[in-house]
């Protein structure tokens, strides 16, 4: 396990812990009351899932370079990360959505985004469970296309009429709101990275027992 | 079966511009700043937001935890499994 391992869990569980009586002592917003809160864990978790589709594209993108099975396994890691990250992302939307806009969906630019850049990592899991062999080279090409989608996800609810806030939403925090929202977002970045660690961990055994049955098959 | 048609397609070009005439709900207005105010705004709402809070961070909290647990255990298996594997191959040796 790598060495940064323990220390960034005691600390990102630590944070994790706290980030409640932050959000608890955060200010309602004006237009949105208490609801408004879902948002310091929904866009530190949107972060968050950026974070695992670009851990999944890069070493993507260095597996088929350089066919190198580290690489492959942080391309797994990040994908599974993603489509669990994604999913409280896409939970916690509708929740505040119900509230803040009457509705649980909107077909709007970034919600529909989000749901296929979602279902590109989806695809990614599904090729590798089901693909057989060689289906590792097709998948990190669907992880590629998934990262590329980051920025389009990014920058959506500025290019096109959305119902979902803007990106000026967060350098435009009032300090009751500032330090609570990037208090959240170093933990959930933090506990982003502890839990690839481990699962990067996970994939590295379990190709370690595929090498050992090799061998107890040749012995 | 052409005049089906043909009152189909009248059908449509009649009622599509008559659906995008009728009054269109209004839709809330997009954010581009979050106003802090001092406590809850709105005492009679439909839908508790306590409720909706209380979900969401609950999903987060039971889909992490599960996660990494999940995580451990498939961790914990394959490592049961490797030492399994070796003791077989060891006597080989």
């Amino acid at each position: 396990m790598n060495k940064f391992f323990v220390p960034i869990t005691v600390i990102a569980a630590a944070m994790f812990a706290y980030a409640p009586f932050m959000i608890l002592n955060a200010p309602y917003e004006a237009t949105m009351g208490l609801v408004q809160k879902i948002f310091y864990f929904h866009a530190a978790c949107g972060m968050a899932m950026f974070l695992a589709a670009f851990v999944s594209g890069i070493g993507s993108a260095m597996f088929l370079f350089t066919k190198k099975p580290s690489a492959d396994r942080m391309a797994v890691a990040g994908a599974e990360l993603t489509v669990i990250i994604g999913l409280i992302v896409l939970v916690t939307g509708p929740l505040w959505a119900r509230k803040a806009w009457g509705v649980w969906w909107q077909w709007d630019a970034r919600l529909t985004s989000t749901l296929v850049m979602w279902m590109i990592f989806n695809a990614y899991l599904l090729l590798r469970r089901y693909g057989g062999p060689g289906s590792e080279k097709l998948a990190a090409a669907v992880a590629l296309f998934g990262m590329a989608n980051v920025p389009f996800v990014y920058w959506s609810v500025n290019v096109w009429r959305t119902l979902h806030p803007k990106t000026s939403v967060i350098p435009s925090l009032q300090p009751g709101m500032r330090g609570p929202f990037w208090f959240c977002v170093v933990a959930f970045l933090l506990v982003t990275t502890a839990i690839l660690m481990l699962r990067t961990e996970l994939e590295k055994r379990r190709q370690q027992l595929d090498e050992l049955y090799l061998m107890a098959e040749e012995s | 079966m052409k005049r089906i048609q043909a009152l189909i397609i009248a059908l449509l070009l009649v009622a599509g511009p008559a659906f995008a005439a009728q009054e269109q709900p209004k839709r809330p207005v997009q954010q581009d700043e979050f106003v802090p105010v001092s406590g809850p705004t709105n005492p009679q709402e439909t839908i508790p937001a306590q409720t909706l809070v209380g979900i969401a961070y609950g999903f987060i909290w039971v889909l992490l935890f599960g996660y990494v647990w999940s995580v451990r255990t498939r961790l914990g298996r394959v490592e049961r499994e490797m030492e399994s594997v070796s003791r077989r191959i060891a006597p080989g040796k």
